[in-house]
């Protein structure tokens, strides 16, 4: 192998920085909208209890917030810098959504965010909390509208070929915006992304009550993320339902990759295996667990549906759907299957767990539970964070490894994207700079949430303290920096 | 007129935007060690950007992606070809971004002056590199016929190009000493108004030297729009010494404003000296990137001409409430009340 294939480099340092970005994307979303939730029961019943909470979990994220903005400019630049040919064949149709995105959505959210942080003394109440609801908004409009771009990618529409045949053109923006994967798929990301937030305060919150401290402000809180998490993972099936019925109309083969799937099926034969043990060239398969009719379900809604295999497709591709790409790709229209395969269960299994988790700490600490929670439970709560957060990463790496080997589905192989004048070296020397920086800056900022959570936040005024609903927010001081 | 046409302008505002108003940040983070003498004038130095540093950042993601909607051609060519440096400005917002949330969270005198130092430089290094490649697109670069970018690091640093990178860092930085006059009292603002006036010669030399090299640049290849940008030119060098002289007798609002009237007629210069191309090659001018044969195609245009129409002035109104809002100084008392009551 090559070591200096400016491709593979290219796609790693895209992967690497494309899941390292999306660790502060799905805590922002959801963390976001938790923190305008607190507000807003604070803002209406004035207890103050809510404003502590408010402050604290707003606090977890704006550390994360930053890490967000910053890991995202990169994101943008990657596809010029990287993948230039990429560029030039799609950007009349996927520059479009980039665009809406900075104009509408980012610099709405960046703005608010702001007033959100520095206005705490400066601002009407009222106006106060809206900042942080306007930034809501904005972090999801955005997400919906950089969800449009990766649905042309997935499944391209609203375009037509230009007449030299070098690049997609625009046909019909309200096409790329109503692309079924992205109608699915924004559900889908939101939900997941509430999950993890959920997952993430059911963490801070089972790290103070099983040490006994915080309680008045943990246990409210407690409640909040331990049914976000189950809401929130409702919304994930239903969604993701809906998004994989998508799928195999738009991308039968990441489905039949999902699966394994190398020979067309119906009913009972489509089946879904839990596990399985393949040989180790990954073409056959040694022993497997299996659930009759589910993968016939789970893609057509019918018990007796048929699935399509890989070997049939990659037939169908190479000989009429797509014969001059044939060549290219050895006759191979298949992705890593060991990729797609385990990451699609895993995206399910840590979901799962996290749910389970989730109504068992709803069952034990119910209004008249017998016994008080035992410790263990509290600190397997604390894994609830990183089983979200796997969850969403392995579903990504699902969807995108899943696409390969087309960089837009059917147009453009990924292979062909990548920047003719970047020399391997060069990728390699920034491929390097951002994993060495990344990491340093994972160090810090886990410490620093970490070391957020342990201060825990503002203890409640005691009896003798004076009336608390005004103080507070005068001592707020306008100077975060 | 062609779409093109107003595109090329509209990415230009955006960038110009961006100029102003990162500009400053970057001028307020290379200040940071000349005025920074103790704690407590650091936090004052820092939070007069404190609100509106990452809207302020914003603006190149927003110009970024403008030019990737409506230039693909160009944003292809630009950003493939011009990938180490940047990789270097990436690198360097990256640091400079989270330092700002970072420094705060510890009490430590050694962890605030790490995240200090990486703001200093995290200014610097975009403040003159922006400038090299702005430089670099109005003086042409290699180009080959499938508009790929020939060159390497090296042709990028040649004499013009790293001469507008020092201007745009001076301009910068002047006009960060600039912002924080008007935002701070005290031992600070004073000292910012020193600054700014030991920036001065410096600064009108290179912007001088820019002005008329560009001139010279765009003569040599007979712009059309040659007569405005000896007048953006003009207006730059005029607004570049009223800041001057408005600092010298410490009117703060008007040398800001005047420091903002000179950077944006300095990047319309180049901008102008650029038109009609996008990036002229200079081995074959054939191969040239120009605003017709790199834009978009009409359709998308227009999509985003309506966008931009909707939402620019929204986002020029919610941007000027902000300010707005933080139009009040950074006192010495504020910083020294707020470390009083977090403790």
């Amino acid at each position: 192998m090559d070591f200096l294939d400016p491709l593979l480099l290219a796609r790693w340092q895209f992967g690497l920085t494309t899941l390292y970005h999306f660790i502060f994307v799905p805590l922002t979303l959801g963390m976001s909208m938790f923190v305008a939730i607190f507000q807003t029961i604070w803002h209406r019943t004035g207890n103050v209890k809510w404003l502590h909470l408010t402050r604290f979990f707003g606090k977890i994220f704006l550390i994360n917030f930053a890490m967000g903005i910053v890991t995202g400019i990169v994101q943008e630049f990657q596809f010029g810098m990287n993948w230039s040919s990429y560029s030039r064949f799609v950007g009349d149709v996927f520059g479009a959504p980039l665009a809406f995105e900075g104009l509408m959505a980012f610099f709405f959210e960046a703005t608010f965010i702001g007033l959100w942080i520095f206005g705490w003394n400066k601002l009407p109440r009222g106006i106060h909390l809206a900042t942080i609801w306007m930034t809501v908004i904005g972090t999801w409009l955005s997400a919906y509208f950089i969800l449009a771009a990766n649905a042309f990618m997935q499944n391209p529409q609203g375009f037509q070929m230009s007449e030299s045949g070098h690049r997609a053109e625009m046909a019909d923006f309200g096409a790329v915006l109503t692309n079924p994967v992205v109608l699915t798929q924004f559900p889908h990301t939101i939900f997941s992304a509430i999950m993890f937030a959920a997952g993430v305060i059911t963490a801070v919150c089972a790290w103070h009550l099983v040490r006994g401290q915080n309680l008045e402000l943990m246990r409210p809180a407690l409640k909040f993320g331990l049914w976000g998490t189950i809401i929130a993972f409702a919304g994930v099936v239903l969604s993701g339902d809906q998004l994989g019925l998508v799928m195999v109309n738009t991308q039968p083969m990441k489905m039949a990759a999902a699966e394994a799937l190398f020979n067309s099926a119906c009913g009972a034969d489509a089946s879904f295996s839990i596990f399985s043990i393949g040989t180790p060239d990954g073409t056959g398969e040694v022993w497997s667990l299996r659930v009759p009719y589910a993968l016939a379900f789970l893609s057509t809604h019918d018990f007796n549906g048929c699935v399509e295999g890989i070997n049939d497709l990659n037939n169908l591709y190479a000989t009429t759907k797509f014969p001059q790409f044939a060549d290219q790709v050895n006759g191979n229209f298949a992705p890593i299957l060991w990729v797609t395969y385990w990451s699609f269960r895993w995206m399910m299994g840590f979901g799962g767990i996290a749910v389970l988790v989730a109504i068992a700490g709803l069952w034990v600490t119910r209004k008249n539970a017998k016994r008080p929670v035992a410790r263990w439970m509290w600190k397997i709560a604390i894994w609830q964070a990183p089983l979200a957060l796997f969850g969403i990463l392995v579903g990504w790496i699902f969807t995108e490894m899943g696409r390969q080997p087309w960089i837009v589905f059917g147009q453009m192989l990924t292979q062909d994207g990548v920047s003719p004048n970047v020399p391997g070296w060069t990728v390699l020397i920034s491929l390097v700079a951002f994993t060495l920086i990344y990491l340093a800056l994972a160090i810090v900022e886990f410490g620093l949430i970490f070391k957020t959570v342990k201060e825990g936040p503002q203890p409640l005024p005691g009896p003798d303290d004076p009336d608390p609903s005004e103080v507070s927010v005068e001592n707020t001081p306008s100077t975060v920096y | 007129m062609d779409l093109a046409y107003l595109w090329f302008f509209i990415v230009g505002v955006l960038f110009v935007g961006y100029f102003v108003l990162d500009g400053f940040d970057f001028g307020v983070g290379m200040s940071l060690p000349f005025l920074g003498k103790d704690e407590v004038s650091r936090r004052q130095v820092i939070n007069t950007i404190g609100p509106v540093w990452d809207l302020n950042e914003t603006w190149v993601i927003v110009a970024g992606a403008c030019l990737f909607a409506a230039f693909p051609e160009w944003y292809a060519t630009l950003f493939s070809g011009f990938y180490l440096p940047l990789l270097l400005i990436l690198l360097a917002l990256i640091l400079r971004g989270v330092s700002f949330e970072y420094r705060h969270q510890r009490e430590d005198i050694r962890w605030k002056r790490r995240f200090d130092a990486m703001i200093t430089i995290g200014s610097f290094v975009p403040a003159i590199l922006w400038g090299v490649a702005v430089g670099n697109i109005v003086q042409g670069v290699p180009i080959d016929e499938d508009k790929n970018f020939t060159g390497s690091l090296f042709t990028l640093l040649n004499p013009y190009g790293l001469w507008v990178g020092l201007t745009t860092m001076l301009l910068f930085w002047l006009h960060g000493t600039y912002f924080i006059g008007l935002k701070t009292d005290g031992q600070v603002h004073h000292d910012a108004q020193a600054l700014g006036k030991k920036l001065a010669i410096p600064a009108v030399v290179f912007a001088a030297g820019t002005v008329v090299w560009t001139i010279i640049i765009a003569a040599g290849r007979e712009a059309p729009l040659l007569w405005a940008v000896v007048a953006a030119g003009a207006i730059a060098a005029v607004a570049l010494l009223a800041s001057v002289a408005f600092n010298w007798v410490d009117r703060d609002g008007r040398a800001f404003a005047a420091g903002a009237v000179s950077i944006v007629f300095a990047v319309l210069t180049l901008w102008l000296a650029l038109f009609p191309y996008v990036m002229p090659a200079s081995n074959d001018p054939a191969n040239s990137l120009t605003i017709s044969n790199a834009s978009s195609t009409e359709m998308t245009l227009q999509i985003m001409s309506w966008a931009a129409l909707i939402f620019l002035p929204l986002v020029l109104a919610y941007q000027g409430w902000t300010y707005w809002i933080f139009r009040k100084r950074v006192t010495r008392s504020m910083i020294e009340k707020a470390e009083a009551t977090a403790h």
